[in-house]
């Protein structure tokens, strides 16, 4: 069967989920980047779908500018979680919390 | 033919996903991650969207990966994530709610049928054009300004990048000769509160 | 001409304020100066409406004051002819009251504030009769309830002490009785008030009574019944007159002043005013003279046997009241207002002489332990003597004229059983009035073994009463200019009797009441200290008031009290209480629990994310269907 817009956007939004759920659960902040990233490819899947099926090419500038946004998220965060690393010895999600709620 | 490769290329990517949300092992996660990306890149190809394609390879398993690589060097990886997880129930419930109802909702149309679709914006520069090429036509005419806002953007992120981490940013190494053989005498302490 | 309606009006206020200033300081001379000289300018201001205003009304309008869709009602005054004949009556006993008032309350601790309350009942009262419409009648009515509150209660810090010890219970007690009496019948009176409103759109006193032939008999006679019920709560008619045997726990000038004189005389004042009303309706007429006839034989058989000194006096003039509602129902309203003036005039100063014996005899009340205090105070004697006389209705004291046109009244109007109650009441009355005067000033020195040094009042005091009981002695022979004065406004009522019968009815009403002097000075007068009916069922009737206080404390004040600390404890308490509080209680853990908002867990927040994504897309979902 032709696979058409419907196939990849339901692809996509199982991904999606995938990486929501491993937003949710994952406590260590490495693996939740990790999550975070799959988040960003299922919509660029989604984008570049859509950007097929309509012929405009608006969708695949759009996933452009959705990897260079992640590409310099994952670095300032990388930098970020060195730091913490570096005072508190773990990257517990739980150690962020400073707060006594 | 397509079809083939379109659920070859599914079914992987699932799988692979759901083993970096899933695994203890932060090796495998990452590997698995990699893994991903790559075949997030062949659907690229399968959607004609070659320099995606491309750009997705280079840049996100290329570049992105490679950095959680060196990153995972600096944690202790060897011993399994003890993660506690909290309230498995609400985190299943909102999961699955979660998923049921952007299925349906993205699924809507196409089902019902009541589907409009606008009139694509083609133009002759892109008639018969290959992807790299209309790429860089749109890119350069109609997006210009958010390219170079990206480009800004990029260049912010690696400044920040390196304050994050450097050390000692407020003395030139080059032209402070004592700073010069303090530095080549240090020890790297990963563990040195500044 | 004007001036002197605002000098009337306003002297009062301001003379209560200029005393409030001073209210918690002690005692000072020139309070008591200062507001008897603004009273002695509102009643030379009535004295020169009286005089000026020849033959016109004068109608002020201070200012709109009510105006609301369909109804619209001025603040404004009339000087009519009724209402300047009260002025009169209502100011000279107000400064006379607070010339001796000076006397009485010199050695007083708060004699400030009593010059201040008394100033603002007169400036009450002043309102109540110089309104030209309802509501603001029903102004000075509530004021002068509330001051004579303020004064019944004026030594509020006595004590309550039990019924059986003390009738009264307590100052405080006696002046929550008469509020919440005159409150009760303030009921009646509004319904009447609404009723004027609602069929005939305006409150005032011209509108109202030109149209007042416009509405049904029975809407009159609801109007008729609800304003007299509103009457008697002023007036103390049976079955609300308990509280003015109580009122005497004031100091004796408030008594003298409110209690004989002005707050009581409302009802007769309302009665009169609205004559229009009560023309239209003789049958309530009738029914207002036989309550007024019941309760001056009622209040008379209980002055009989009583040994406090004020009560007597303070039954009498419930007695005297029911005279002016006779007079009133039966269509007499001249004289229901003559008998008004003249009863101002000797009741007030009965009361004057009472304060100075009080004082003499170091506040004891109990005639029974006074005696031969003539040789003492022989002013006084005098004066009460007098005083007494007027009250019995002696040619050619005051009282002989007003009581005897009331008898005439009744008797011509065929109404034989009334005629025949105001007759025997006539003879208690001066039985009364006699014995109190015996035991008080004759027989001999009781007084000696509670070891008292009485002695007369000061000059001034005995100089303030001295016009009063002047008026009392002469007031009776103004009665042709004041039924020429005041007939212009109010019907003239033709007596048609034969001389004849005029002749005797004058003969036996002087008759039985000279009867009842001598028969109490024969009885009294060696040192005879037994009372009528002595040691018998009706004397323990009359001296308990016939228990009906102790009733209406049973049947009325406890099971009313019950239901009140029902209604707070089980339905204030656990049901609106409870229920504010769970709110609260609901609120208060709603944010309780909402903490893990902020919790700074980041885990926690991003659940919290996915849940507002997932209720976002249940929206577009929802509203997608719709």
């Amino acid at each position: 069967m032709t696979i058409g817009l419907t196939h990849y956007l339901v692809l996509a939004t199982i991904l999606f989920v995938i990486g929501l759920m491993g937003v949710i659960r994952r406590t260590n902040l490495l693996l939740l980047f990790f999550s975070t990233e799959i988040l960003l490819n299922a919509v660029n899947i989604a984008f570049a779908a859509i950007s097929k099926y309509y012929a405009d090419m608006t969708g695949q500038m759009f996933s452009f500018f959705i990897i260079a946004v992640a590409a310099s998220e994952v670095a300032v965060g990388l930098g970020l979680l060195v730091l913490w690393y570096k005072r508190n010895g773990t990257i517990d999600l739980n150690s962020l919390q400073e707060m006594k709620g | 033919m397509e079809a083939i490769a379109f659920y070859l290329f599914s079914i992987l990517t699932i799988v692979m996903f759901s083993i970096v949300v899933f695994s203890k092992n932060a090796l495998y996660s990452m590997s698995a991650l990699a893994a991903g990306m790559i075949l997030i890149s062949g659907f690229f190809f399968l959607l004609d969207a070659d320099f995606l394609g491309v750009v997705q390879i280079i840049v996100y398993t290329g570049a992105v990966m490679a950095l959680y690589a060196f990153g995972m060097m600096f944690f202790d990886t060897t011993k399994d994530v003890k993660e506690k997880f909290q309230s498995e129930t609400i985190t299943k419930v909102l999961w699955i709610s979660a998923g049921v109802l952007l299925l349906c909702i993205i699924t809507a149309p196409f089902v019902g049928g009541h589907l409009a679709l606008d009139t694509p914006l083609s133009s002759e520069i892109l008639d018969g054009a290959n992807n790299p090429q209309a790429v860089g036509v749109v890119l350069f005419t109609k997006y210009l300004a958010q390219f170079e806002l990206a480009a800004v953007m990029l260049l912010v992120a690696m400044v920040s990048g390196i304050i994050l981490v450097g050390k000692k940013m407020d003395k030139s190494i080059t032209l402070d000769e004592q700073l010069e053989r303090k530095v080549e005498t240090e020890e790297f302490d990963v563990k040195d509160n500044r | 001409m004007e001036k002197y309606l605002y000098i009337a009006l306003f002297a009062p206020i301001v003379s209560s304020l200029f005393a409030g200033l001073f209210a918690t300081s002690p005692k000072k001379q020139f309070v008591g100066v200062i507001t008897s000289g603004l009273l002695a300018l509102s009643w030379f201001s009535s004295i020169r409406l009286l005089f000026g205003l020849h033959e016109k009304v004068l109608h002020v309008k201070l200012f709109e004051w009510i105006s609301a869709g369909n109804f619209h009602l001025d603040f404004g005054f009339v000087a009519d002819q009724t209402s300047i004949i009260m002025m009169v009556t209502v100011t000279t006993v107000s400064t006379l009251v607070h010339v001796y008032s000076n006397y009485y309350m010199e050695h007083d601790k708060s004699f400030n504030r009593f010059f201040s309350y008394l100033s603002a009942f007169v400036f009450s009262m002043m309102i109540l009769i110089m309104s030209d419409n309802f509501l603001g009648l029903f102004i000075g009515w509530e004021g002068v309830g509330v001051c004579s509150w303020l004064l019944i209660g004026f030594w509020y810090h006595k004590a309550d002490q039990p019924r059986e010890v003390y009738p009264s219970i307590s100052p405080s007690w006696a002046a929550n009785e008469a509020f919440i009496m005159n409150r009760i019948a303030d009921l009646g009176m509004l319904i009447g008030i609404f009723l004027i409103y609602w069929n005939l759109g305006s409150l005032e006193y011209d509108k109202v009574f030109a149209n007042v032939d416009k509405l049904s008999h029975g809407t009159l006679v609801l109007i008729g019944i609800f304003l007299f019920i509103g009457a008697m709560g002023k007036s103390a008619q049976f079955p609300l007159h308990t509280w003015l045997a109580d009122a005497m726990e004031g100091p004796t000038p408030v008594s003298a002043l409110i209690h004989a004189a002005t707050m009581v005389t409302a009802g007769v004042y309302l009665v009169i005013r609205a004559f229009p009303i009560y023309e239209s309706i003789p049958e309530i007429g009738y029914l207002i003279a036989s309550v007024g006839a019941f309760v001056a034989v009622f209040a008379a058989s209980m002055a009989l046997v009583n040994n406090d000194l004020k009560k007597i006096i303070a039954y009498s003039t419930l007695s005297q009241l029911g005279y002016m509602f006779v007079a009133g129902g039966l269509g007499a309203y001249w004289i229901a207002l003559f008998h008004l003036m003249t009863h101002a005039f000797f009741k007030s100063v009965l009361f004057l002489g009472a304060g100075n014996v009080m004082h003499a005899m170091h506040d004891e009340l109990n005639i029974k332990k006074m005696g031969a205090l003539e040789h003492k105070m022989k002013w006084t004697m005098i004066i009460m003597t007098v005083a007494s006389l007027a009250l019995a209705g002696i040619w050619p004291f005051a009282g002989f004229f007003s009581k005897d046109k009331i008898l005439e009244t009744a008797f011509s109007s065929h109404h034989y059983f009334l005629w025949f109650l105001l007759w025997l009441g006539a003879g208690m009355t001066a039985f009364y009035s006699f014995r109190l005067v015996m035991l008080v000033f004759k027989g001999e020195p009781r007084y000696k073994k509670l070891g008292v040094h009485p002695h007369e009042a000061k000059n001034y005091a005995i100089y303030a009463m001295a016009p009063l009981a002047l008026l009392a002695l002469v007031s009776g022979f103004f009665e042709h200019g004041f039924v020429h004065y005041v007939t212009k406004m109010l019907p003239e009522l033709e007596a048609d009797i034969g001389s004849g019968t005029f002749i005797f009815l004058l003969v036996v009403t002087l008759g039985i009441a000279l009867s009842g002097i001598v028969f109490a000075v024969k009885k009294y007068s060696n040192n005879n200290l037994k009372d009528l009916f002595e040691g018998t069922f009706i004397h323990k009737l009359l001296i308990n008031q016939y228990y009906i206080p102790v009733l209406y404390e049973k049947y009325i004040t406890d099971p009313y009290a019950k239901l009140s600390n029902f209604a707070w404890e089980k339905v204030d308490m656990k049901i609106v209480d409870a229920t504010v509080d769970l709110i609260a209680t609901i609120i208060y853990g709603a944010g309780d629990k909402s903490k893990v908002i902020q919790s700074g867990n980041l885990s926690k927040n991003l659940k919290l994310m996915v849940f507002g994504l997932v209720v976002l897309l249940v929206a577009v979902v929802i509203s997608q269907l719709g």
